[in-house]
C-alpha cells in the first residue's frame, strides 16, 4: 500500500544531495560557466569529508558531536574547492574549452574518490568493501529539537537532519542573492553578457571564480550529506553512481531558480525511488525504468522552453562560452 | 591623450594619436570608417589598453586599466553595439555595476536587498529633467533600437559621468529622433558635461559640435572650431586631399531590363517592416547604385533578390536575353542557381557571411563552387578553386603569405578582393555588393570600382550599394535612394547633386524644404 | 603615483599563427610536464619510486600479446566513438551522448541475438542485429540533432541526458532477459552455439574490431577533408550565416551529421556485442563516450590524431590497473593520473592560442612568451 508517510521522508532525504549539488550547478551556470565536473566535485567532497571525519573518529580522543560534524563539511569543503580552483584556472584563465575540462574533472573526480575511499577501506581492514563512520553519522542526522512532537505532521515537516534544513536554507538564499541582491544581478549580467558587465566595470573574472568556486563547495556538501545522512555514513566505492548528473539535469528541470529546484528535487528524489513504494515494487525491472524518469523529464523540459522561447526561461546567453576583452 | 598607439595583430588602428578634449564642449571625432575613432574611444573607456602612450585627465595622468576605472574618472560610453542585458529591465541594466546608493552615496552591500524602486525613481527623474521616455521596468528584449540607446544614454547619466562618448549614435535613429537626441546632447553641454560624438557624417558634425577632430587612418590630423570651418575643409583634413575621385564612368550601351523588382515588401523575423512596396528595375550594362542611412532595408534588398530573405509581397522578375521572365521571389537560392541564373552577391559582413573566416583562401573559393560535380561523386575538387585562388592573388594583388592562410588573417581590403574575386568569377548576369569598399584603403577602393566597371562593360547588371555620396555620384548610372524601406526617388547619377540625394535619403521624396 | 603598481603587470593577447611545430611541442611539453607533475604526486601519496610506477604501466600495456590485444580492443572502441565524434564536433555540435548512442546499439544487437536465436540462422542474425544496432545508433543520435536543428534545443544538455535514458532502458531488459533468472545479469549469449557471434579473424577475438575501428577512422579523415559532406559541415561549424548565404540547408547537415555520429556508434555496440563481449551490462560502454570527446578535443578533431591521444588515453587506464595489482594500489590511481594529464593538456592550448606579455616594469626589458 502506498504510503505518502512513508514514501515522502525517503523522497527528501534522497533529494538534498541533488538539491545541494543543483545549487551549485546553478551557480556555475549562471556566471557562464557550464561545469560538467559537478559529480566529479561532488565525489570529491565526499570523500574529502569521509577522510576528515576518519582521521578525527579515529584519533582515539572523545567524540564530540559538534566537532564531528565540522571537520568533515570543512575538509570536505575544501576538497570541492580545489576542484572548483581547477575548473576556473583552466575555463576562465586560460580560457579552455569548459566541457572538456568538465568531463575531465569528473573523470578525475572519480577516480579521486574511488582511489582515496579504497585506500581507507584497506586501511581499515575491514571484510566489507566500505568505511562506516557511524559516529559521525549520528551527530549528522541530529533533528530539530521538536520534531517528533507534532503528530504525521511532524513527521513529514521536522523529522529531518539539520543537515536538510541547512541545504534547503541554502537553496533559498541562493535564490534571493540571484533575484534580489545587487552581487546576483551583476552574477547573472556576467552569465548572460559579460562584455556588458565588463563594460559596467564589473570584474567578471573575479564573479566567476567566485561562484564557481562557492558552487562546487555548495555541491561537494551534497555528496558529504549523501554519504554521512542518506547511507547512513557508509562510504562505498561508487555508490554515490550518477546523482552528480541527475543534480545537472535538475539544474535544466528547475529552469536556473533554486527555490524552485527544492520542489523539484523532491521530485526526482521520488521518482528515484518509486519502485519502492508502488504495487509492482517486486518487479526489479521496472525500478529501472522509474529511475529513468528524472532524465526523461528534463529533455521532455529542455525541448518545451527552446519550443516556447520565453526569454526569461533560457540558459544563460553566454553559457559556454569563455570571455576575452579584446576579442575581435 | 597622449601618442596612443593600438595594434591588432599586424594591424595598426591608432599610430601615435594626440587629442584633447575640453570640458563644457562638444567634439565630434571625425573619420572614415576604420580610421580608429572607436579604437581611440574605446582606450579612453577601458575597454582595450593602449600599447603605448599616456592618457591625463585635468592634467592628472591616469591609467585606465578597466571600464571600472573609466566609469570612476567620470567617463561613460555609448557603443554602437548595445551593452545590455536582454533578460533584465531597464533599470536592471542601469544599475549594473553600481556600488553607491544614488541618494547617500554610501556603499551598497553586495548581499543587501536591491533597491530597484529607488533608482527607478531617479531613472525616472533624469529622464524628466532631459525629455526621455523610458520605462524602468520594461525588458530590454521588448525594447526598440532607439530606446535601447535612450537606456544606454540614462545609463551613463545615471552613473554621473562627465565625460559622454557616444559612437555613431544616429546610425540607427530616424531623423526626429537624431533631433531629439542633439536636444539632449546641448542640455549635457550646458550641465558642463563634456561630450564626445564619433561620427562620419558632416553634416551632423555642423548641427551640432563646438570642435571637431579629424582621424585619418588611425593618424590624428587636426582639430578645427566648427564655425569656423567648411565641409570642405573637413573633408579634406578627413581623405586627405581634395576630393576628386574621378572614377571612371563608361557609357553604358546594350542596356536592357535584367530585374525588375515590382512591389516588394519584406518583413524582419521580429515582423518590423523592412521594405515596404519597393518597385524599380535593374539593368544589363549599368550601376545601380543604392544610397539611403543605414538600417533602411539596403541589405533586406539584396537578400531578397538572391533569395535568402523571405518575401511578404511582391515580385521579382529575372529577364533572360529573349526575354522571358521568372519570378525569383518564389524561388529559394539553391533553386535560382538551378535555373542556371547566375546572381553574384558580395555581403556586407565579408568574414561573417561571404567567406568562413578560419578557412584558408582554396577552402573558401570553394564556398561557391564546391556542389558542382567533381571527378568522383560526392567529393571536393580542390583543384578548381586553387587555381582560381592563384588566379584571384595575381589579377586583384592580394597580399597573402600563402594560399593556406586563413582569410581572418589577411587586412580588410584584401579579403574584400577575395570575396569580390570569387563572386566575379562565376560569371554573373547580376552582380550586387553592399558596403563594397567600407573600410579598404583608396588603392583598394579602386581596384573594386574598376571591377565593377568591367562587369558592367561585360553586360552585368549592377546593384551597388553605398554609403560614400561622392561614390555613389561617380560610379552609377541611376541611383536608387531608400528611406525607412521605401524607395524615396530614383535619379540620374549623371545629373544628380549631392544635396538632393542627401535630402531624398532624409526625408521620403525630398519635398520637404529643399 | 606609482606607476608601476597601476599598469597591469600581465597582458594578454591572441596569438597570430603559430608553426605547426611549436605548436606540437607546446603539447608535448604539457604532457611531459604533467607526467612530471604525476611522477610527483605518486612519490607523495604512494611513497613508491615513480619511474617503477611508470615502468610497470608501460609493462601493463604492452608487456604481452595478451595485454598487447586487450589495449589495442579498449583503443579500437575508443577510437570508434572519438571519431564518431569528430564531425559533430566540427560542426560545432556539442555531442555527449556517444556512449548513450553505443548503448542503444548494444540494446539492438542483443536484442536480435536473444530473441531472434532458433529462429533464424546465424549469418541472418549477425546481418539483422547490424541493421538494427546502426538503426538505434543513428535514432538515439536523430533525436537531439531534430530538435536542435528544429527548435534549436541545447544539444550539450540533451544528449548528456540521453546517456541516462539509454542506460536506463539497458538495465531494464537486462533484467527481463537476465540469465540465469535471478542472477541480475545477462550471462554469456549463446555460449555453447555461439549463434550470432561474429566470426573470429586470424583467431583472434579482439582483430574484426581493431580492422573495423582502422577503416572507420581512414574513412573519416577522408570525408572529412576530401568530402563535399565534410566540407558543408566544416562550413555550418564555422559560421551558419556564410553556409546560408551559400546555399547549404544547416538543419539537413546537422541531422546527416549526426545519424553518421549515431551510425558509427551503434556499429559500435554491435561489435562490443556480437564481436567481443557477447554480452549486455550497464557498464560495456565503460565511459568511453566521454573518453571519445577528451580523445577528439585533444586531437583537434584529426581522425588521424586520435589514434595518439586515445593511445594515451588507453595507456593510463591499462597502465593504472596494472599497477593496482603491482603496487596494492587501487584501481581508480589511473583515473587520477589521467585526470592529471588531461588539466595539463587542456592548459596548454592557452599557450597556443595567447601570448601573455609582461608589463615594463622595473625590469627593464619586456619579456616576451
Amino acid at each position: 500500500m502506498f504510503s505518502l508517510v512513508t514514501f515522502l521522508p525517503r523522497a527528501i532525504v534522497q533529494s538534498i544531495p541533488l538539491l545541494l549539488g543543483c545549487v551549485g550547478e546553478t551557480l556555475n551556470e549562471k556566471s557562464g560557466s557550464l561545469n560538467l565536473g559537478i559529480p566529479g566535485v561532488m565525489y570529491v567532497g565526499a570523500i574529502c569529508g569521509v577522510i576528515g571525519s576518519f582521521m578525527y573518529e579515529n584519533s582515539g580522543g572523545p567524540f564530540n558531536p559538534v566537532i564531528g560534524v565540522i571537520i568533515p563539511i570543512i575538509t570536505c569543503m575544501l576538497g570541492a574547492l580545489m576542484m572548483g580552483l581547477i575548473f576556473c584556472f583552466l575555463t576562465v584563465t586560460l580560457r579552455a574549452n569548459q566541457n572538456v575540462t568538465g568531463l575531465a574533472m569528473t573523470t578525475f573526480g572519480v577516480g579521486f574518490g574511488n582511489f582515496f575511499g579504497g585506500s581507507i577501506i584497506k586501511l581499515t581492514g575491514a571484510e566489507v568493501p566500505s568505511i562506516t563512520l557511524s559516529a559521525t553519522s549520528k551527530a549528522f542526522k541530529t533533528t530539530l529539537p521538536f520534531a517528533g512532537k507534532a503528530g504525521v505532521v511532524g513527521e513529514l515537516l521536522f523529522s529531518y537532519s539539520f543537515m536538510t534544513y541547512v541545504a534547503i536554507i541554502i537553496a533559498i538564499l541562493t535564490a534571493y542573492m540571484l533575484n534580489k541582491t545587487r552581487t546576483g544581478l551583476e552574477l547573472r549580467a556576467v552569465g548572460e553578457n559579460p562584455a556588458t558587465a565588463d563594460a559596467a566595470g564589473i570584474n567578471i573574472n573575479r564573479y566567476k571564480y567566485f561562484s564557481i568556486c562557492i558552487g562546487c563547495m555548495i555541491a561537494g556538501i551534497g555528496g558529504l550529506f549523501y554519504v554521512l545522512d542518506y547511507a547512513n555514513g557508509v562510504w562505498s566505492n561508487d555508490a554515490f553512481g550518477d546523482r552528480g548528473w541527475l543534480a545537472i539535469a535538475l539544474v535544466i528541470f528547475s529552469i536556473w531558480r533554486p527555490n524552485w529546484a527544492i520542489w523539484e528535487s523532491i521530485l526526482f528524489g521520488g521518482l528515484y525511488i518509486l519502485y519502492l513504494y508502488i504495487p509492482t515494487g517486486t518487479n526489479f525491472a521496472m525500478k529501472e525504468i522509474y529511475k529513468m524518469l528524472p532524465y526523461l523529464v528534463t529533455i521532455i523540459m529542455l525541448i518545451a522552453i527552446s519550443l516556447r522561447n520565453k526569454h526569461e526561461n533560457q540558459p544563460p546567453e553566454a553559457l559556454g562560452l569563455p570571455y576575452f576583452r579584446e576579442d575581435r | 591623450m597622449r601618442n596612443i598607439t593600438k595594434t591588432f595583430g599586424t594591424i595598426t588602428a591608432n599610430k601615435n594619436v594626440d587629442l584633447d578634449i575640453y570640458r563644457g564642449e562638444i567634439l565630434s571625432l571625425l573619420g572614415e570608417n576604420g580610421s580608429g575613432k572607436t579604437t581611440l574611444m574605446n582606450m579612453l573607456s577601458g575597454i582595450y589598453f593602449p600599447d603605448e602612450g599616456e592618457i591625463y585627465i585635468d592634467g592628472e595622468p591616469v591609467v585606465i586599466s578597466s571600464p571600472k576605472v573609466a566609469s570612476d574618472l567620470g567617463i561613460g560610453m555609448i557603443h554602437q553595439h548595445f551593452k545590455l542585458v536582454n533578460v533584465f529591465t531597464a533599470a536592471q541594466n542601469i544599475i549594473l555595476g553600481i556600488d553607491q546608493d544614488s541618494e547617500d552615496g554610501k556603499k551598497i552591500k553586495g548581499f543587501s536587498k536591491l533597491d530597484v524602486e529607488k533608482a527607478s525613481k531617479k531613472i525616472r527623474e533624469i529622464c524628466d529633467l532631459y525629455g526621455f521616455d523610458v520605462d524602468p521596468d520594461q525588458k530590454v528584449y521588448d525594447m526598440s533600437v532607439s530606446q535601447k540607446q535612450t537606456v544606454e544614454i540614462v545609463k551613463v547619466l545615471y552613473k554621473g559621468a562627465d565625460i559622454l562618448i557616444l559612437d555613431e549614435p544616429t546610425a540607427v535613429l530616424t531623423p526626429q529622433e537624431t533631433e531629439k537626441l542633439f536636444a539632449v546632447l546641448r542640455n549635457m553641454r550646458e550641465d558642463g558635461k563634456t561630450v564626445v560624438i564619433i561620427t562620419h557624417k558632416l553634416h551632423e558634425v555642423e548641427a551640432i559640435s563646438d570642435k571637431v577632430a579629424i582621424l585619418r587612418k588611425g593618424e590624428y590630423i587636426g582639430t578645427l572650431i566648427t564655425k569656423e570651418t567648411n565641409a570642405q575643409e573637413m573633408t579634406n583634413m578627413m581623405v586627405g586631399r581634395e576630393v576628386k575621385l574621378n572614377i571612371d564612368r563608361p557609357e553604358p550601351h546594350d542596356v536592357k531590363p535584367r530585374i525588375k523588382v515590382k512591389g516588394l515588401t519584406v518583413r524582419s523575423e521580429d515582423g518590423l517592416l523592412k521594405l515596404d512596396d519597393v518597385s524599380f528595375t535593374a539593368n544589363t550594362g549599368e550601376v545601380l547604385g543604392i544610397a539611403g542611412i543605414s538600417g533602411c532595408g539596403q541589405k533586406e534588398l539584396l537578400e531578397a533578390i538572391a533569395g535568402l530573405q523571405p518575401i511578404e509581397k511582391g515580385e521579382i522578375l529575372y529577364v533572360e536575353d529573349d526575354g522571358t521572365e521568372t519570378n525569383l521571389a518564389e524561388l529559394s537560392d539553391l533553386e535560382i542557381d538551378a535555373k542556371g541564373v547566375s546572381l553574384a552577391f558580395v555581403p556586407e559582413d565579408r568574414l561573417g557571411m561571404g567567406l568562413v573566416a578560419s578557412m584558408d583562401l582554396v577552402d573558401n573559393m570553394m564556398l561557391r563552387s564546391f556542389r558542382r560535380k567533381g571527378k568522383i561523386v560526392g567529393f571536393t575538387d580542390r583543384k578548381t578553386p586553387r587555381d582560381l585562388a592563384e588566379k584571384v592573388v595575381e589579377e586583384l594583388e592580394v597580399v597573402t603569405p600563402s594560399l593556406e592562410t586563413p582569410v581572418r588573417r589577411l587586412s580588410g581590403g584584401n579579403v574584400q578582393k577575395v570575396l569580390v574575386g570569387r563572386e566575379i568569377a562565376m560569371n554573373p548576369t547580376v552582380l550586387m555588393s553592399a558596403y563594397a569598399v567600407r573600410g579598404l584603403d583608396i588603392n583598394a577602393s579602386y581596384i573594386i570600382y574598376d571591377l565593377v566597371n568591367q562587369q558592367k562593360e561585360r553586360g552585368v547588371a549592377v546593384i551597388f550599394v553605398g554609403e560614400d555620396l561622392d561614390v555613389l555620384l561617380e560610379l552609377s548610372d541611376r541611383i536608387l535612394v531608400l528611406c525607412g524601406g521605401k524607395v524615396s526617388g530614383i535619379v540620374d547619377g549623371r545629373t544628380a547633386d549631392k544635396n538632393g540625394v542627401g535630402l531624398l535619403m532624409t526625408k521620403l521624396g525630398g519635398e520637404a524644404n529643399g | 603615483m606609482d606607476k608601476k603598481t597601476k599598469e597591469p603587470l600581465i597582458h594578454i593577447t591572441k596569438r597570430k599563427m603559430i608553426p605547426k611545430k611549436q605548436e606540437w611541442a607546446i603539447r608535448l611539453g604539457g604532457i611531459l610536464a604533467a607526467l612530471i607533475f604525476c611522477a610527483i604526486i605518486t612519490t607523495i601519496t604512494t611513497h613508491l619510486n615513480p619511474l617503477a610506477v611508470y615502468a610497470k604501466m608501460f609493462e601493463g600495456s604492452f608487456g604481452s600479446p595478451r595485454k598487447l590485444w586487450a589495449l589495442l580492443k579498449e583503443l579500437a572502441s575508443l577510437l570508434l566513438i572519438a571519431v564518431a565524434l569528430a564531425p559533430a564536433f566540427k560542426m560545432k555540435f556539442w555531442n555527449l551522448g556517444g556512449g548513450g548512442q553505443v548503448m542503444a546499439g548494444v540494446l539492438a544487437t542483443t536484442a536480435v541475438m536473444i530473441t531472434m536465436t532458433g529462429k533464424l540462422p546465424s549469418v541472418a542474425i549477425m546481418l539483422l542485429s547490424c541493421v538494427a544496432a546502426l538503426a538505434a545508433g543513428a535514432l538515439w543520435a536523430f533525436i537531439p540533432a531534430f530538435c536542435r536543428a528544429k527548435w534549436n534545443t541545447n544539444e550539450t544538455l540533451f544528449t548528456l541526458m540521453m546517456n541516462y535514458v539509454a542506460t536506463q532502458i539497458v538495465a531494464y531488459f537486462i533484467i527481463i532477459w537476465e540469465n540465469p533468472k535471478g542472477a541480475g545479469k545477462i550471462g554469456v549469449i549463446n555460449q555453447t552455439t555461439r549463434i550470432g557471434w561474429l566470426p573470429t579473424i586470424a583467431n583472434n577475438p579482439y582483430m574484426l574490431i581493431v580492422i573495423v575501428s582502422v577503416i572507420v577512422t581512414i574513412f573519416m579523415y577522408i570525408y572529412l577533408k576530401y568530402t563535399k559532406h565534410g566540407y558543408e559541415l566544416s562550413v555550418v561549424g564555422e559560421s551558419e550565416n556564410t553556409a546560408r548565404y551559400v546555399g547549404i540547408n544547416v538543419s539537413k547537415v546537422i541531422i546527416r551529421t549526426l545519424v553518421l555520429c549515431g551510425l558509427i556508434c551503434g556499429l559500435t555496440g554491435w561489435l562490443l556485442v556480437a564481436g567481443t563481449d557477447h554480452t549486455m551490462t550497464t557498464t560495456i560502454e565503460g565511459g568511453k563516450g566521454f573518453l571519445g570527446v577528451m580523445v577528439a578535443w585533444l586531437a583537434h578533431f584529426n581522425p588521424i590524431g586520435m589514434i595518439l591521444s586515445g593511445l594515451l588515453m588507453v595507456f593510463m587506464a591499462k597502465g593504472g590497473s596494472e599497477i593496482s595489482m603491482a603496487f596494492g594500489l587501487n584501481r581508480s590511481y589511473g583515473d587520477i593520473l589521467t585526470g592529471i594529464i588531461l588539466f595539463f593538456v587542456i592548459g596548454s592550448e592557452f599557450f597556443i592560442n595567447y601570448q601573455i606579455h609582461f608589463r615594463k616594469s622595473h625590469r627593464k626589458e619586456a619579456a616576451d612568451v
